[in-house]
Parts: C-alpha cells; structure tokens; sequence
C-alpha cells in the first residue's frame, strides 16, 4: 500500500507561558498512513492528538523528527504551498473558518490563492458545493446558515483545493445530533471517492467508521490497529481516561453474566445477530 | 418553589413582514427539587423558552410563575428575576474574563451589592460546588484551566449568585469523555445538595434519560409530550417525528425486540440476559 505521510521520530515541544518551561506534547512517534485510508485518533484533552494533526500539514514544524506529506518534508519551506495543497484541515469551530460574506467567495478563498484559472475555480466551487449538498447555498451569507451547513462550506473550501488528504480536527464537537450526522455523511462519501481522510473525534460512533483508529496518550500512541484490534483492550482504553463504544462496554457486560457474545463487536448490528444466534442455541 | 408555564407565546417582530411564532401556547409545572431536562432539534425553541424563565424576553403573552411570583407582570425588577434564576449559557468559557478563579467567580454576587465577607463565603461554597478545590484555583488565571475546568469555574459564578432555578444549556457540548462526565456528575450533585430546580438543556439523549427526572419535548415552539424520562422515551415514533432520536441503548434495545422500554447499561444488561435465558 502507498504511503502518503510517513512520520518519523516526532517530538514536538512548546514552551508553557507562565513559567517558560518546555512541555512535550508529541513524544517520539512513529506512524504511517495509508493513501486513501480513513484513520481515526482519539485520546483525551491534553493528549497531543491535535498537536499531531497540526503536524500533519506544517502548521507545526516538529521540534525534531521528520513529517513527510506525499515525500515532502514539512519542516521544509520551500515546500509548504505543495503540503498545504495536498493535505487540507477542517477545525471544530465552523464560525471560525468563514472568510467572506457570500458561501461561493469563501470556497474560492483557497484555489484563488493556488494561482488557478478563474474558470477552473468557478468549476471546483460549484462541484465542491455540490459534494457537500450545499450548491443551492451558494449566494446565500454564511452567517444565516446552522452549524452543520457553516461546518460543510468550511469542507467544501477544502475541497476546492483538491487536496489527496484531509484532516478533520473534532468538526462535529459543536454541533447538534443532526449536523454531526450531516459532517459524517459527507466524510464517508470524501474517503469513498479516494481522500485519505484523518479524524480526530471524541465521539465513538464516529470512531468504529474508520478502518483503523490510533488512541494518543501523553504524547504517545498508546494503541494502534482496526476498530476491532483497538477495542478489544478494554481495560488499556479505560486506563486512559476513554469511554468505550457502547455496544463494546455491553459486550463485555454481557459476558460478566455468562452471555458469551464474541469479543470485539462493534456495531449494533453486529450485536445483533450475535444474540439472536446465542438465543436460538437456547 | 416551583414554576408555572401558562400559555406562553412570544412572537418574533411582531408585525413585521419577518414576523414569526417562536413560542405558541407553551404551558407546564416544574415541581419543587425536579431536575428537568429540555429536548428539542436546533430551531425548536428551546432557547427562546430559558430566555423568558429568566427575563431575557418579554412574554408577548401568557404568564410564568418562579416561587409564586409572575415574573412576567410589568413592574417585576430584573434583579429580583436573575437573583432567582440564574442561566449558563452555552460554552460559558468563553465569558471568563478576570485575573484568577476567585475574582471571576466573585463578579456576580458583588454585582448584588453583597458584603466582602458575604461574597467571600459564596465563592468558596461555589467553587466547592463544582467539584473544584478552592485553595489550588483560587489564585489561578481561569485561562490556564481545562476545557472542563473552565467550564466548572463559569458555572460557579452563577451558582455563586444562589439562584433558587439553575438553567443549563448545552453544558456537556463539545468536551471530551472525561470532562464530560465530570460535568454531568457536577449536576447531579450540585442537584442533591442545593435541592433546587435544575433545568438542563441537550442534545444527549443518554444524559437525559440519566439525570432528569422530567422531560419536556419542545418543537417548532410548541411542548409536543411532558413526562419522565420513561414516559417520553418509550414514544419512539414521536421522538423521530419531531427530529429527535433515542438514547443509543434505547435504540438498541428495541432493535432487539425487547418490549419494556430500557433506559441504561445496568437494565440493558439484565433484560438482555432474560431475553436469551428465556
């Protein structure tokens, strides 16, 4: 499988205001993502997951180690323009990632800064609009429109710019249960026409979507491996402060009392089956 | 002290081509103690309605009774409202604006005109509230906190002007597992200690189904079913109607095909566990 970030040894340090001293966010990490997988990263505030994301498109420069975004390095200047075209990020607060008055000037922002033709911008826009279902949108003020259609202009603004990857740093946490569906949807359908998508959430019902979920902890990856794999140690997971996905916190429930469901269900429908199996062996 | 909601309507540019019913023939009873919580899809009102119980809007008609006193009569003073009812708004963080905890959460009771030895007593009670230790945040800058943290040192500043009605909305949104649960465990025990009314808006129809002893289902203005948790849970087909979904595990259970209506992981488990003995 190609590899379109390969991270090496990342350490990365700030410097805490009030008494100067060095805190190490990131600690030595190693990963690679695979091109058009969906990867999801959990862990709790403080964890250094977004700390990682920031990394991943040389919005942080490692304080040492090395990014690279489709073979180019982030720490190197001359660079930049090809990372930031190539990996895209989409951030919590959708009120601060709208730029201009009208939806289709903001999702022009970025190819207009690329230097492309205004005929291709206009094409990208309308076709970026139409992804996120928000084209009948397209003259309107952003500020008249929810969260959840605030939270897709800002994607489609991403979108427009034809980037292989985007990082989705917590885009559903400020929005109602049906915006957070609508972002999900859109997501999906990103990492089904080919983008490597990156999420990082703390809702688990968003987490068992992705093929493989990376839980951070004090600056390290603490678990790595398929919704499965991950989930299955229970008791790592809790130890880090986490909450489990319900069907797998039921499951393990279930089997305290002697109800033997298999290990490592995730999904309800899953459960599901695998207690109308158990009852028809009664 | 309980609350009395009757026919409340309130009319958005009344008279204007933009006019708009926000609130239409809204009416119920928040009895003494009850922790209730507010449900309803973005859009359906909810807002509009903790703005009236404490006196941000005018009732364009219909009456509402805080402990036996129409807040909604002409003359009533804001004071008096805000003193028995304070509302934390969504992501209150943001409003933190002093040099350290003690002084934040001080802001309202010394807006009250209270004595320094007075306000001195409500900010620790306040901040031991919310779970925080007043010696270790006292003199912290409110911005070095946690997301959570914060969240708690906001909520002590309304708690620290002793409202007799505590109003909560959204207060779990956008915080992580942990902090979330902190949070939701603040409420119920600030609830158990104060023995007050608590009115808690949100989305999480888990957290609801948890701590709110009464339910109320707002949409497009209106209250669509009142009861407990129980009661407003087991009417799926209703829930849906109005944009709004189950408790996950609710959900579940009734994709099971089990026929009570079940609320949490501990009930779950044990229906579960007679549906496949049986």
């Amino acid at each position: 499988m190609e590899k379109i970030i390969t991270i090496e040894n990342l350490t990365f340090e700030y410097t805490r205001v009030e008494d100067g001293a060095a805190i190490r966010a990131l600690d030595n990490v190693n990963l690679e993502i695979d091109k058009g997988s969906f990867t999801a990263i959990i862990g709790k505030n403080g964890s250094g997951k977004s700390t990682l994301a920031k990394n991943l498109n040389g919005l942080l420069i490692p304080t040492s180690g090395t990014v690279f975004v489709d073979g180019y390095d982030t720490a190197d200047d001359d660079s930049i323009w090809e990372i930031r075209q190539r990996a895209g990020m989409v951030f919590q607060n959708p009120d601060n990632q709208l730029v201009s008055s009208i939806v289709e000037d903001d999702v022009a922002f970025g190819p207009e800064n690329l230097g492309i033709e205004p005929e291709e911008i206009r094409r990208r826009v309308d076709k970026a609009l139409e992804e996120v279902n928000m084209g009948q949108y397209k003259q309107k003020a952003p500020h008249l429109l929810s969260g959840g259609q605030k939270q897709r202009i800002a994607i489609a603004g991403v979108v427009a710019m034809r980037p292989e990857i985007i990082i989705f740093d917590e885009p559903t946490a400020m929005l109602d249960p049906k915006g957070r569906k609508e972002i999900m949807k859109i997501i999906r359908e990103l990492h089904e026409e080919g983008i490597t998508v990156i999420l990082i959430t703390h809702f688990m019902e968003e987490v068992i979507e992705a093929d493989r979920v990376i839980i951070m902890h004090e600056g390290k990856v603490l678990l790595d491996g398929t919704p499965y794999e991950v989930f299955s140690q229970a008791d790592v997971i809790k130890k880090a402060n986490l909450e489990l996905p319900i069907m797998v916190e039921l499951g393990q429930r279930l089997r305290e009392k002697g109800i033997n469901v298999p290990e490592g269900i995730i999904k309800e429908e899953e459960m599901v089956k695998a207690l109308c199996q158990l009852k028809s062996q009664n | 002290m309980s609350i009395k909601v009757t026919k409340l309507n309130h009319i958005y540019d009344k008279g204007m081509p933009t006019e708009q019913a926000a609130l239409t023939d809204v009416s119920f009873e928040i009895n003494d103690g009850e922790l209730v919580g507010i449900i309803g899809h973005t859009g359906s009102g909810k807002s509009t309605l903790l703005q009236h119980l404490n006196g941000l809007l005018k009732a364009t008609s219909g009456s509402i009774e805080v402990g036996g006193v129409e807040i909604t009569r002409p003359g009533v003073s804001m004071v008096e409202i805000r003193k028995r009812v304070g509302l934390v708004f969504q992501y209150p963080e943001y409003q933190l604006f002093e040099v350290n905890v003690a002084k934040d959460v001080a802001y309202g009771p010394r807006n009250l005109g209270l004595s320094e030895e007075e306000i001195d007593q409500r900010v620790r009670e306040a901040i031991a509230l919310v779970g925080l230790d007043y010696e270790t945040v006292k003199d912290r800058s409110p911005f070095e906190l946690s997301g959570g943290q914060k969240r708690a040192v906001a909520i002590a500043g309304v708690i620290a002007m002793r409202p007799e009605v505590l109003i909560l909305d959204e207060p779990t949104a956008g915080l992580d597992p942990k902090a979330h649960k902190d949070i939701l465990n603040m409420i119920t025990e600030v609830h158990r200690r104060t023995g007050n009314i608590i009115i808690l808006v949100s989305h999480n129809m888990g957290d609801i189904a948890e701590i709110a002893d009464k339910v109320i289902v707002i949409d497009s203005g209106k209250v669509v079913t009142v009861g407990s948790p129980l009661e407003v849970f087991s009417q799926g087909e209703l829930l849906k109607s109005v944009g709004l979904d189950l408790p996950p595990i609710t959900e579940f259970c009734n994709a099971l095909g089990i026929k009570d209506t079940v609320l949490d992981m501990e009930d779950a488990v044990g229906k579960i566990v007679d549906l496949i003995k049986e």
